[in-house]
């Protein structure tokens, strides 16, 4: 393997990662910050109770996503080193951005609010709490603009040889970014409730607490149910963005070879990349595609064989992710909703209660898919039309791109097997006395 | 203008995260000598824990700084240190995760492998920092193309290691004033001690750094041309010598603040001895990057500083307010969440 396969597949499995702990994060810090302004308005010491043991999981999972966090900081430059030099003067400042004003204030008030039960008023406690849920969607909102500027790059000018900055807030506006912050933070949320649901359920079907899982299942319901449906829903608007500034991401998200109008969509296909056809191709609705992406059931969809094999993506990775991002999607609100409505009445459900145990995997399933919609699906371009990946890797050698790769991946699994192992003890083990 | 700020700003955020993580990293190395039971190591492990992760970030703020004003030279800088960054990077990735997984089994191997982790994950930390930055200090063998012909090996050089080593031994005596200033009973007495006994350690390796400075690298060259710059060394000099004065006081805060002083003198002396480069091309000077020929546009430039200039006060001040309120003295398991 080349150092550009193997930069690809580090930084894939670096942010891979990374995007375990982000969004339980994400989601979950703003439930936290709920319960315990719950306990600030009523007094009611089960909410402490559940701000601490959430919390407890929570600070396990926080930690994986800092320490994961460093690696992806630095890895443009390691690995992607003509990259940084290429785009730096907009990539960069939105990284440094993101560190100043978020990461400050959620790292330091992370630990505010871990040491702080005894010593500051409940009041001050619930507002750290909020500081640090509001500092991490922050964090998302730059990184995710970072990320946008390379889907969709805006505000620039090429002078010096490189990418120059001309419109601050044409980056900062770009809609690509604002899509993506809304579905990935709401994914984020999807991930935070079934985590919250399926732990509750584990308990409720042993008949422990109670008290204490009723409360937090349903919270986790009300947040499920309205996070599912708004991924579901602006995931079709993100769709709409995608078919109008990257329409080969989106023929190759569909697997659609030819140009056509009212382009149907097949429930059922299977790609053969080689052949530039798909294998099997049935179950057509009529006209879906043409509408899924411009909202119009006469709409022509370019079909993949329209552009030159160099500047397409891999059609069966972006296809079948695409694919099972939306299964889930589907599924997810269902689920919720279900529970919902026989919120009351749930121990008389046992079957339901398993399910969301083996239900919690499935955001997560869903998050890793997406992003890997959005990034393989965005190749042969680290920023989409502007510069191939192939010219921005770092001239390393492939020794030390290899060995930082498998010290990675042995590494990053050891955590992960400690770190799952610790949080499914302290699930197991429920809440304590506050 | 704007160029000479940001190499100013660099420098200062550089020695931000020396004086705030140095003290995390400088007790996790000394922690198998200064602790001698399982209620010793907790405390070491608590004296950091509220704020190391704010600490670290420093270093993010300091890395994505070098991104934003300098681009090239985050990009060769990084490249050029490929292995020893990564392994830079393992170590503060191993040294995290200990805190938050030391205490959450109840097993003697299973707390030995993460105390393990924890030292090894603070020292390297300090030790590659320092070799980084001493050969930094002397200038890499950057070809035309800025790509860095040498190796980890050559980094291994004598001056190279004398750095490494004189960070490692400065961040144990700031961690050892910060374990005094929070641990209780004998451990504070211990730690007292010993940030006594690395005080000369420090005072010898500092002036041996300085005088292979002037006879290996051209640092010192800003300073002849404009002697008032001796200023910064004299401040960390006197950082130094208050540092053991009030410790022999017994008032450890400002022995503490003194080393703190030291540290951020250390690094400024050697950053602005760069000025106005950022990385020396030991193989031809033309080769270097300056703030010239590495900088972001004007715009880019000024919109960080504009950040910079709001954010960054703000830090600092909810920071300090944090090290106030959770600083007290660790007596028992109620002052303990690691
Ligand atoms: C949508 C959100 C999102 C995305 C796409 C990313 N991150 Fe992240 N990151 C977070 C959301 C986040 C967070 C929620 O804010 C974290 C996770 C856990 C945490 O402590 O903060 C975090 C932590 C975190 C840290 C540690 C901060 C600390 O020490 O407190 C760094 C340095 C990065 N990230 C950097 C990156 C980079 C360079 C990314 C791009 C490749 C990236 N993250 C993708
Ligand atoms: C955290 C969520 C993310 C995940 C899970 C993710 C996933 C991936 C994957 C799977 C690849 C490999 C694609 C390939 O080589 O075929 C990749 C590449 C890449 N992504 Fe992302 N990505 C994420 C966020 C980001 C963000 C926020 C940025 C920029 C700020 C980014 C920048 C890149 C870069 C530079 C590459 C390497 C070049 C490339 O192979 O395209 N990614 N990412
Ligand atoms: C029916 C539902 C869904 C639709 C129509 C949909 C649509 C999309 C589209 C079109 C993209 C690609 C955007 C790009 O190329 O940048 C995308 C990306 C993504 N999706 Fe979905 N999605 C759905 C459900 C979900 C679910 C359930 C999750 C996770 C729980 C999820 C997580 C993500 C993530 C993390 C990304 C990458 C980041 C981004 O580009 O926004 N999506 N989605």
């Amino acid at each position: 393997m080349d150092v550009l396969m193997l930069s690809r597949l580090q930084f894939a499995a670096a942010t891979m990662f990374h995007f375990l702990f982000v969004p339980l994060t994400l989601g979950i810090s703003v439930m936290i910050a709920c319960m315990e302004t719950a306990y600030v308005r009523t007094g009611k010491p089960v909410y402490k109770r559940m701000a601490k043991f959430w919390g407890k999981l929570f600070l396990i999972n926080f930690t994986l996503g800092v320490v994961t966090g460093i690696t992806l900081e630095f890895q443009f430059g390691t690995n992607w080193s003509r990259y940084s030099a290429y785009v730096g003067d907009i990539f960069g400042s939105l990284l440094a951005i993101e560190a100043t004003a978020a990461f400050f204030l959620e790292s330091t008030f992370i630990g505010v609010w871990h040491f702080g039960w005894d010593k500051l008023s409940p009041k001050a406690h619930a507002a750290s709490a909020w500081l640090v849920a509001g500092a991490g969607n922050l964090s998302a909102i730059w990184i995710l603009i970072a990320n946008g500027f390379m889907q969709n790059p805006l505000g620039y000018e090429i002078r010096n040889g490189r990418a120059e900055l001309t419109d601050f807030v044409a980056v900062i506006s770009n809609p690509w970014a604002w899509n993506q912050f809304v579905h990935v933070v709401s994914a984020s949320f999807c991930v935070a409730a079934f985590f919250v649901a399926g732990i509750s359920a584990w308990h409720l079907l042993r008949k422990q607490n109670v008290e204490f899982f009723t409360k937090s299942m349903k919270l986790a319901l009300s947040i499920g149910l309205a996070s599912t449906a708004i991924v579901a829903i602006q995931g079709h608007a993100h769709g709409n963005l995608v078919a109008k500034l990257q329409p080969v991401k989106l023929a190759a998200m569909e697997a659609h070879w030819e140009t056509t109008r009212n382009a149907p969509m097949y429930l059922l296909q299977i790609p053969d990349e080689k052949g530039e056809k798909n294998l099997v191709q049935a179950l057509p609705v009529p006209s879906l595609l043409s509408i899924l992406a411009y909202n119009d059931p006469d709409a022509e969809v370019k079909g993949l064989k329209d552009y030159p094999a160099a500047d397409r993506p891999p059609v069966g990775i972006t296809f079948i992710a695409f694919r099972l991002m939306v299964g889930i999607g589907t599924l997810m609100p269902l689920l919720m909703l279900f529970g919902l409505l026989k919120r009351d009445t749930l121990a008389s459900y046992p079957l339901y209660l398993k399910a969301l145990i083996f239900a919690i995997p499935l955001p997560y399933l869903g998050m890793q898919a997406g992003w890997v919609v959005a990034e393989v699906g965005r190749q042969p371009w680290i920023v989409y039309g502007l510069m191939r990946t192939a010219d921005a890797v770092s001239p390393i050698t492939v020794a030390q791109a290899g060995g930082s790769l498998v010290a990675m991946l042995l590494l990053y699994t050891l955590l992960g097997a400690a770190g799952a192992f610790l949080m499914v003890t302290a699930a197991r083990k429920g809440p304590q006395d506050a | 203008m704007l160029e000479t700020i940001w190499f100013v700003l660099w420098g200062v955020l550089w020695a931000m995260y020396f004086v705030l993580d140095g003290f995390d990293l400088g007790m996790g190395t000394l922690m198998p000598f200064l602790a001698r039971d399982e209620f010793e190591k907790r405390s070491i492990y608590n004296a950091g824990g509220p704020f190391w992760d704010g600490n670290e970030v420093w270093l993010i703020a300091a890395g994505g700084v070098t991104f934003a004003a300098f681009p090239l030279a985050y990009a060769t800088m990084f490249s050029g240190l490929y292995t020893a960054l990564m392994m830079l990077l393992f170590a503060l990735i191993v040294r995290g995760v200990s805190y938050e997984f030391r205490n959450k089994v109840d097993s003697i191997s299973w707390r030995s492998l993460w105390d393990a982790c924890h030292t090894v994950g603070s020292f390297l930390p300090a030790l590659l920092l320092g070799v980084a930055f001493a050969n930094m200090f002397h200038g890499l063998p950057l070809d035309e193309q800025h790509v860095n012909q040498g190796g980890i090996v050559d980094l291994l050089n004598p001056y190279g290691l004398l750095g490494g080593v004189l960070f490692v031994v400065m961040f144990a005596m700031h961690g050892a004033l910060w374990l005094a200033i929070r641990a209780t009973g004998d451990l504070k007495t211990r730690a007292a001690a010993t940030a006594c006994k690395l005080w000369p350690a420090v005072l010898i390796l500092v002036v041996a750094f300085l005088a292979y400075t002037y006879v290996h690298t051209q640092l010192f060259g800003n300073y002849m041309k404009n002697p008032h710059l001796f200023l910064i060394l004299i401040a960390a000099v006197s950082g130094l010598v208050a540092a053991r004065l009030y410790l022999g006081a017994g008032k450890l805060w400002k022995a503490w603040a003194g080393s703190a002083v030291f540290i951020a003198g250390v690094v400024m002396f050697g950053v602005v001895g760069l000025f106005p480069a950022i990385l020396i091309s030991s193989l031809n000077p033309a080769w270097s990057l300056t703030i010239h020929n590495s900088a972001s546009s004007a715009l880019t430039l000024k919109i960080m500083l504009g950040v910079t200039l709001v954010f960054i006060p703000l830090v600092i001040a909810y920071q300090i307010w944090a090290i106030k309120t959770f600083s007290g003295p660790i007596k028992s398991e109620a002052d303990m969440e690691y």
